[in-house]
């Protein structure tokens, strides 16, 4: 008897399947779709931060030769954003400015030269009001609106106190608190931003490429702010080179461009700068927190009563569900008993920020991770053991906000970073400027309830199988470079027994692939990942029947081993090919469905307004050890080794999971070390890549990857989060590292070696004032 | 329309292929490979000399094209991702990046895969130090390099067998 064994692709390391086109030059970005008949597009931007707009005048440009279009705020007053309560944004100001660099104009000429000269006709008359840079300014008594419906700049203050919060301080043995200030990052994605607009006068149709995380959002945008049908509009996203949650709502670059090129009658490519980029970067805001934490003697923590001030910008975005993010996220890591949350999201006059990767948690996480540290140093605690004692106890994983957690590997990740690291053996030991730090860290696999709320499934996948034997999966996920696209395909050939090399792809075209959300907050695999499961499934069902007829046996007696399907192990059975044959017969080219929809359980709890915000099906954990080393002269700080572990569930693709943690780890170690962004009365200064220093690859540390695997009873093959986890974890794991090297522990991002030598110097004073 | 611009014409030689264009003289070297002549492998990730996306070899040497004028390549001799692969297979470079998941997104990985071209013709047995310094001026914002480096090394150990089995 031949042994045939169907394939196995889950749990296997595997290159991309998209990985040719990238590494050959071929793979094709919204930027390099460069016809000749298209006009090229220029944004006018506000010259200031917050002003009443007089007038626009564009006589002049519209009368330069060349130009085909100059469109302003009057080409649309259909506001746009990403959540349906909060959607106050025009593609372009009408009205009034908010923050420097707000799109104003748009011109669309034949040649970049004529555009930009178009650019310097506009004339932009305004009235000028107060601008406010900071939270605390924009609070300030008298400070005016900068949106009429939001009183003194609130865009929104929430609070929730779970447990006995005042009791459970009381009961506290020791109490210690502290103040943080997190600088706003930007994710400065490879690819900046870009689209490229097609309009079809005849049908009255619109064809827009962007480079988005959320294809189908911004199709709905664009309907709204065009005024045009859904079906008359088809929204493709080509390849895109990086997102972290830049643009994980729709922006104003895509609706420009269609806007400018249904005025102009053609085709526009709109591909903005590095410094616009920044500009529409969508990050993550400056925030501010109080944290204090009550603990008992033994370490056990009674209560966590914290206050979160995020610096919104001129625009809400995702801004309610960061500030909500960022209380209920302090959920599901330890066991809390009690804890109190104030969190204010401010208008300001700088650019929104946005979604990005660790989305809302990461400086909060910061923030009680450092604190937590400082604690078990005071109690003369191992920093791993204080984790240790405030763990989740199980079978049944219950928090005040009632998260759904059914997988929970932080104990292992503890282990595994305490053995690789050496913690025990040279904690302590490692001689001046040099130490080891230890934190923890978790994440959602997707938000449970979609911002848009339909009744259709979080996520469909389609698998196409014609007379030729191939299968091709359609899929709106958008790859972004996650791998999305080969995490789908993995799973359908896994359910199939066949190998990947039969399947094909199509992805993020509203005309030929299904729907899909897009690609933020870690949902995709989980919810894409079983849906092209249920596919799969589907569609062995429809083969086995097939077989089973051919084979003249009942269904249930059909073996399927991938390439053959056979009825017991005497039979030589059917090849996938004939399997295929005979499944057409009568019916042609056979397309499947495969569905997923979350639990209601996982909705999130109800005790608070928000608090379906953190509510997921999964959640992933980390736990991080990072060694660094500080040069006593300069205070530079070099991350010496990084030991990352995170459970995953189980690792779909262990390549592909390494490579997301170790670029989560290295995107933290920037936000820690030298990220942020510089305004100056509100003209960004750090809008480059050599200003805003993200690391290279001279400074940039060896990770050692940890994966655990505590497969999640709901999760594809047990499948969670992969992507955000990590970076979320190093942040602190850096911050205590230093203070185990120096003996000072800094607290605001990022820590500079100015700041880190500040501080040095002030503790010195102190040491020497004391004696 | 805009004026008359001054115009050179240009003779050099883009992956092997020798070219006559007449091209504008304010025209980058970056925009004349993806605009003029439809070679949109070479990335644009900045607005100058920041990034590294735009990689391309000018005479056997790693440069960035956003910095470089296309009217002063008069008969140079450029290189771009599009000309690596070898009889329309991946090259060992190409190979070690898909292989090794050097590239996630994708959009910084021409130019980086050309400055390790650049660096392996000058250097083919680098050390991990080399590598990072041969790429330092490649700014990757996905993998966090560790990928990257194992990258170059397949392709090292690649070349070095296929040297010992030749």
């Amino acid at each position: 008897m031949n042994e045939i064994k169907p394939t196995q692709s889950i749990g296997v390391s595997k290159p991309l399947v998209d990985g040719p086109e990238k590494v050959s030059g071929k793979a094709r970005y919204s930027s390099d779709f460069i016809p000749s008949d298209s006009l090229v597009g220029r944004i006018y931007r506000s010259p200031v931060s917050h002003a009443e707009i007089i007038e626009v005048d564009i006589s002049e440009a519209q009368a330069l030769p060349g130009v085909k279009a100059v469109i302003t705020g009057d080409e649309s007053d259909e506001p746009f954003g990403v959540l349906p309560i909060a959607r106050f944004e025009y593609p372009l100001a009408r009205d009034k400015v908010r923050y420097k660099g707000e799109p104003v104009a748009c011109v669309a000429a034949v040649d970049v030269e004529t555009a930009q000269k178009a650019i310097d006709l506009i004339k932009f008359k305004y009235n000028e009001l107060p601008a406010y840079f900071t939270s605390e300014e924009a609070m300030a008594e008298g400070a005016v609106n900068i949106h009429d419906h939001r009183e003194g700049n609130i865009e929104r203050d929430v609070e929730f106190d779970l447990g006995e919060t005042d009791e459970g301080l009381e009961a506290a043995d020791l109490i210690m608190e502290e103040t943080y200030n997190c600088a706003e990052i930007a994710q400065v994605q490879s690819e900046p931003h870009a689209a490229i607009a097609e309009y079809d006068i005849e049908r009255d149709f619109m064809t827009v490429r962007a480079s988005t995380q959320v294809p189908y959002y911004v199709h709905k945008m664009l309907a709204k702010t065009l005024k045009m049908e859904e079906s008359k509009i088809r929204m493709i996203k080509p390849f895109v080179g990086g997102g972290f949650g830049c643009r994980t709502e729709c922006l104003n670059v895509e609706l420009i461009c269609a806007l400018v090129a249904r005025a102009a009658k053609g085709t526009v490519r709109i591909v903005i700068s590095r410094e616009e980029t920044f500009i529409t970067h969508r990050g993550r805001p400056e925030t501010d927190i109080d944290m204090k934490i009550g603990v008992k003697k033994d370490g056990t923590i009674t209560a966590v009563d914290f206050k979160a001030i995020q610096r919104g910008g001129g625009y809400s975005g995702y801004g309610v569900v960061t500030i909500l993010y960022a209380g209920g996220l302090m959920f599901g890591v330890y066991d809390l008993p009690a804890v109190r949350y104030r969190g204010l999201r401010v208008l300001t006059n700088t650019p929104p920020p946005g979604a990005m990767r660790g989305h809302g948690t990461t400086d909060v996480r910061y923030a009680f991770e450092n604190l937590l540290d400082k604690i078990a140093i005071e109690l003369d605690m191992d920093p791993i053991e204080i984790r240790r004692k405030n763990l989740l106890q199980g079978p049944k994983y219950e928090t005040l906000n009632e998260m759904f957690i059914n997988s929970y590997g932080l104990p292992e990740c503890l282990d595994w970073v305490e053995k690789e690291s050496g913690w025990k053996e040279r904690r302590g030991k490692m001689g001046p400027y040099k130490g080891l730090g230890v934190a923890c860290a978790h994440y959602p696999s997707g938000a449970s309830k979609p911002v848009n709320w339909t009744g259709e499934p979080h996520a469909t996948v389609h698998l196409k199988l014609d007379w030729d034997g191939s299968i091709t999966l359609l899929t709106g996920a958008p790859e972004i470079g996650q791998g999305s696209t080969t995490m789908a395909t993995q799973c359908a050939a896994e359910i199939l027994g066949l190998d990947m090399s039969r399947f094909q792809s199509l992805t993020s075209d509203s005309k030929l692939t299904p729907k899909d959300n897009g690609s933020y907050s870690s949902r995709v695999t989980y919810m894409v990942g079983n849906a092209s499961i249920d596919a799969a499934t589907n569609l062995k069902n429809i083969l086995v029947e097939a077989a089973a007829k051919k084979l003249e046996v009942k269904p249930e007696d059909v073996e399927c081993l991938g390439e053959v399907y056979r009825a017991g192990t005497q039979d030589e059975g059917l090849t996938f090919n004939e399997v295929v044959q005979a499944a057409l017969e009568g019916t042609g080219t056979i397309t499947v469905k495969g569905n997923y929809d979350t639990m209601p359980e996982s909705w999130g709890t109800k005790k608070y307004r928000g608090g379906a915000i953190s509510g997921s099906m999964a959640y992933a954990y980390a736990a991080q050890v990072v060694e660094v080393s500080i040069d006593p002269d300069t205070f530079e700080i070099k991350v010496e080794k990084v030991w990352a572990a995170q459970d995953v569930g189980k690792a779909l693709n262990p390549l592909s999971v390494e490579g997301q943690i170790e670029g989560s780890v290295w995107m933290g170690m920037g936000q820690a070390i030298s990220e942020g962004t510089l305004y100056v009365n509100g003209l960004g200064i750090t809008n480059n890549m050599l200003d805003y220093r993200v690391p290279t690859i001279v400074e940039s540390p060896p990770i050692e990857v940890g994966i655990i695997e505590s497969i999640d009873p709901h999760g594809p093959f047990g499948a969670k989060e992969a992507g955000e986890t990590s970076l979320v974890a190093f942040i602190p794991a850096l911050t205590n590292a230093i203070a185990d090297a120096l003996g000072v522990r800094p607290v605001d991002l990022p820590v500079t070696p100015d700041r880190l030598m500040e501080l040095m110097e002030n503790y010195e004073k102190t040491q020497e004032a004391a004696e | 329309m805009s004026e008359k611009r001054n115009k050179t014409l240009l003779h050099c030689t883009v992956n092997g292929k020798e070219r006559d264009d007449v091209v504008k003289d304010n025209i980058l070297l970056a925009d004349y490979l993806r605009e003029n002549i439809g070679l949109t492998g070479t990335k644009i990730g900045c607005d100058g000399g920041e990034c590294g996306c735009c990689t391309v070899l000018i005479n056997g040497v790693p440069n960035h094209a956003c910095l470089r004028l296309a009217a002063t390549c008069q008969d140079a001799e450029i290189e771009t991702i599009e000309a690596l692969s070898e009889e329309s297979r991946l090259s060992a470079i190409q190979r070690g990046f898909h292989e090794k998941l050097g590239a996630q997104c994708g959009f910084c990985t021409p130019g980086m895969i050309m400055a390790a071209e650049g660096l392996l013709r000058e250097n083919p047995n680098p050390s991990e130090d080399e590598i990072r310094q041969g790429l330092a001026a490649n700014i990757c914002r996905c993998t966090g390099y560790v990928k990257i480096i194992e990258s170059v090394q397949f392709a090292i150990d690649e070349i070095n067998s296929r040297g010992k089995a030749a």
